[in-house]
């Protein structure tokens, strides 16, 4: 499997991405946020956590309008696979590539820490490694976590078994307890939890690891 | 020349700091506030010439989430 991280000004978990993927066997690059092209035969690009841009304007606004995003786009739309977590979730929705808009938390606090998600839908390259209906724990950290979307894609969600994983504690006011969604082709997952922060014994969790290897298995056999 | 560009959460999307401040104000002793919405402005300075579409487009594609946000526009 060959991944690329994205680095933006203001990344911070990019590395910790790049290591996740790295773990599980993968090829990564890592590619500057003014790069117009992705490496040669990436199968999925890694969009970071992180304050990008400063959150100026709107958190992930002017990260989804770099010229690498560009090409992220394009990537996506012949079919490529893309994992965008907290702010990567953030500039996706930006990007069009996902429904809804992330809202500050409903709380107004900035929360970090451990929470429980249920694995919603494990019909996706991602959830793969999990059953529907299992709990696992995942950190989150963020201040713009609250997802919003229309009552009518909402439903349109449901019905496409598009919503990856709900809290099992509303943190942060999100509609539906909405963690993270699929695109509708479900190659592309946006979540608010950080599965690259549950992937080593020392981060005091390893939940995140199936995302990862469940990812590398659907290169292996593809 | 100028145009300023208001950008609101849309109507029925619930707006957590606009509620704070309500509270805050009802904290203070302002009785009967009954709603509070925050918002930004934002300016442009803009070469003569640059039409009102131009603008509407710039806040399509950037400066609102048009997902939650509504915006108005100010020529002049």
């Amino acid at each position: 499997m060959k991944a690329a991280v994205i680095v933006f000004p203001g990344s911070n978990c990019d590395r910790d991405l790049a290591v996740a993927f790295e773990q599980a066997g993968a090829d990564v690059t890592m590619v500057w946020h003014k790069d117009t092209a992705l490496p040669e035969g990436v199968d999925i690009v890694g969009v970071p956590g992180g304050f990008s841009f400063g959150d100026y304007l709107r958190c992930g606004a002017i990260a989804a309008n770099s010229p690498i995003c560009q090409s992220l786009i394009k990537h996506a739309e012949r079919g490529g696979y893309a994992l965008g977590v907290c702010n990567g979730f953030q500039i996706l929705t930006e990007t069009g590539l996902l429904p809804g808009a992330l809202r500050r938390n409903a709380g107004l606090k900035y929360i970090c820490r451990t929470v429980g998600l249920e694995v919603a839908s494990a019909d996706t390259a991602f959830t793969a490694g999990y059953s529907k209906g299992d709990v696992v724990n995942v950190p989150i950290a963020h201040h713009d976590g609250n997802y919003f979307v229309t009552d009518e894609k909402l439903a349109q969600l449901r019905d496409e078994d598009r919503i990856a994983f709900t809290y099992t504690d509303n943190p942060n006011g999100s509609v539906a307890d909405i963690a993270g969604v699929v695109s509708k082709n479900r190659r592309v997952l946006g979540m608010m939890p950080h599965p690259e922060r549950a992937a080593d014994t020392g981060h005091g969790g390893t939940d995140g690891v199936a995302m990862f290897r469940a990812l590398m298995d659907q290169f292996a056999t593809a | 020349m100028k145009a300023r560009v208001y950008v609101m959460l849309k109507n029925g999307v619930l707006d957590p700091q606009g509620e704070a401040v309500r509270h805050a104000l009802g904290s203070l002793g302002f009785d009967g506030v009954e709603g509070v919405r925050q918002g930004k402005v934002i300016e442009l300075d803009l070469a003569e010439g640059t039409t009102e579409a131009t603008v509407t487009e710039m806040c399509e594609k950037l400066l609102a989430n048009t997902v939650i946000e509504s915006y108005r526009v100010e020529m002049g």
